[in-house]
């Protein structure tokens, strides 16, 4: 690891299983990008990947190896959805995103750091699994199992700039809200904020009002949780949510579209649409 | 009970009290429905995490309606004793909440079977629940900045554990030396739901 850039994690599909002990799922923020990623390269779908967030990762080969960029495109000079051979001695540089957030960097064989609790996921909000990666760092190789790849490039859509629109399904709160508010979280462009991070993104918009003002006792929840805080701005879960929350959701960003959620920039607009 | 929407990969299930949690969180937990990757249980709900790839929302409920939680659910679990030295810090300020002495806030605490109820503050902390007996103890009105690994604690009705050092606001009673969190363990937290506790004074 030469630098991380703004943010470079370890992340496979996660610790499933252990919500019940308090130990949430994490994994990669953009799970359909990460299994394209390894499944070009004939990796196991649990291999673990490097999350970079916002470009500007440089790594250098100790040795020759596949690799495969998959999720946000960088500006440089690196193919995009296309295996290629980074041979040893040579580096690999990511610019800033084109568009969308989060670009993975999937390895023939996987990042083969310690797992811990069954998985090679950081999860930022409870800190299990491996540090956060630093320049110098030196990430191990595993072998690869399955045959390689025979895909020279494939097409996939990159993550869009500017506006997106995902559908929204109801929460189990959705009655502690105004009518108001449910007009408001369809008929908004919400504002992607910059405090976002692999917990969340907080969206900025009006407020959603309630018609309950009591106190909610915490419940379990998923990735795709619309909760609303006391400000009335909505906060949509990611990865590494908390197992259990006190606020109400409002409802929940259908389970395909919240990988796209997942490579909002701050600045974005993102649309609800119910189904 | 009632089943509330939570998009596509949950469901949540809410019930009338804590007892009815334990019991279909012990029943769901030793037979998952087929593609349910998790069930999380907390004071009023039962949530059910599933992969929509494997099964559906409607699957799920239908086998949720199945299932038939008896009391015995309540209290069938794994017995766990934790050996504890009663030195905290809360300990003079507890009794004078339920107007005893410390020495019978231990006996107190030491005499009740708890059960871990759910989880949900930090990985591997559990929300210990009295089988008998009310304990009221409102937090500290100032929480801790630093509250050491190990701590036992007291608030509102429950019982805790604290796993690893963090800023806390419960009343502390002492501590143990027994890691209720461990890495290298499998499972790592020692107090999962459903899990029965007897507190050992060995101050």
């Amino acid at each position: 690891m030469l630098t991380p850039g703004p943010l470079t994690t370890v992340q496979d599909r996660g610790r499933p299983g252990r919500a019940a002990e308090g130990i949430g799922r994490s994994g990669v923020c953009d799970r359909g990008s990460a299994a394209l990623g390894n499944r070009l390269l004939g990796n196991d779908p649990d291999a673990a990947v490097l999350e970079v967030t916002a470009g500007g990762l440089a790594v250098r080969a100790e040795a020759g190896l596949w690799l495969v960029l998959t999720g946000a495109r960088c500006a440089g000079p690196a193919p995009h959805a296309a295996p290629f051979w980074l041979a040893a001695g040579e580096e690999l540089r990511l610019g800033p995103p084109v568009s969308g957030l989060r670009t993975y960097v999937a390895v023939r064989g996987g990042i083969a750091v310690d797992p811990v609790l069954g998985s090679r996921s950081t999860d930022l909000l409870s800190g299990l699994g491996p540090p956060v990666l630093t320049a110098r760092d030196v990430l191990p190789v595993g072998t690869a199992a399955g045959d390689p790849g025979t895909v020279d490039v494939v097409g996939v859509l990159d993550p869009p700039s500017g506006g997106v629109t995902v559908t929204v399904l109801p929460g189990p709160r959705a009655d502690w809200f105004t009518d108001e508010a449910h007009t408001a979280l369809t008929g908004t462009g919400w504002t992607v904020t910059g405090d976002g991070n692999r917990v969340g993104l907080r969206l900025s918009g009006p407020e959603l009002t309630r018609v309950r003002t009591g106190e909610l006792p915490s419940e379990g929840m998923v990735r795709g949780a619309l909760q609303v805080p006391p400000s009335g701005q909505p906060v949509l879960f990611l990865a590494d949510h908390p197992v259990t929350g006190g606020y109400p959701v409002i409802g929940y960003v259908a389970e395909p579209d919240v990988d796209r959620c997942g490579q909002l920039a701050p600045g974005q607009t993102l649309r609800f649409r119910r189904r | 009970m009632r089943l509330l929407p939570s998009g596509d990969a949950g469901l949540l299930v809410e019930l009338d009290d804590l007892d009815a949690v334990l019991a279909l969180h012990r029943t769901l937990a030793a037979e998952p429905p087929a593609g349910v990757l998790d069930v999380v249980p907390a004071s009023r709900t039962v949530l059910l995490v599933l992969d929509p790839a494997l099964t559906t929302v409607g699957a799920v409920a239908t086998a949720v309606g199945r299932t038939r939680p008896t009391a015995a659910d309540r209290t069938g679990g794994e017995l766990v004793e934790l050996p504890v030295v009663y030195d905290g810090e809360d300990l003079a300020d507890v009794g004078e909440l339920l107007g005893c002495s410390p020495a019978e806030v231990v006996a107190r605490h030491t005499g009740t079977e708890w059960t871990v109820a759910f989880g949900g503050f930090a990985p591997g902390f559990g929300y210990l629940t009295a089988a008998e007996g009310t304990w009221d103890v409102p937090r500290r009105a100032s929480p801790r900045t630093r509250v050491p690994a190990g701590a036992v604690a007291l608030a509102g009705e429950f019982s805790g554990v604290y796993p690893r050092e963090s800023p806390g606001g419960w009343q502390l009673l002492g501590h143990t030396d027994t890691a209720v969190f461990d890495l290298h363990r499998e499972p790592a937290a020692l107090l999962r739901p459903g899990v029965r506790i007897r507190f050992v004074d060995v101050s």
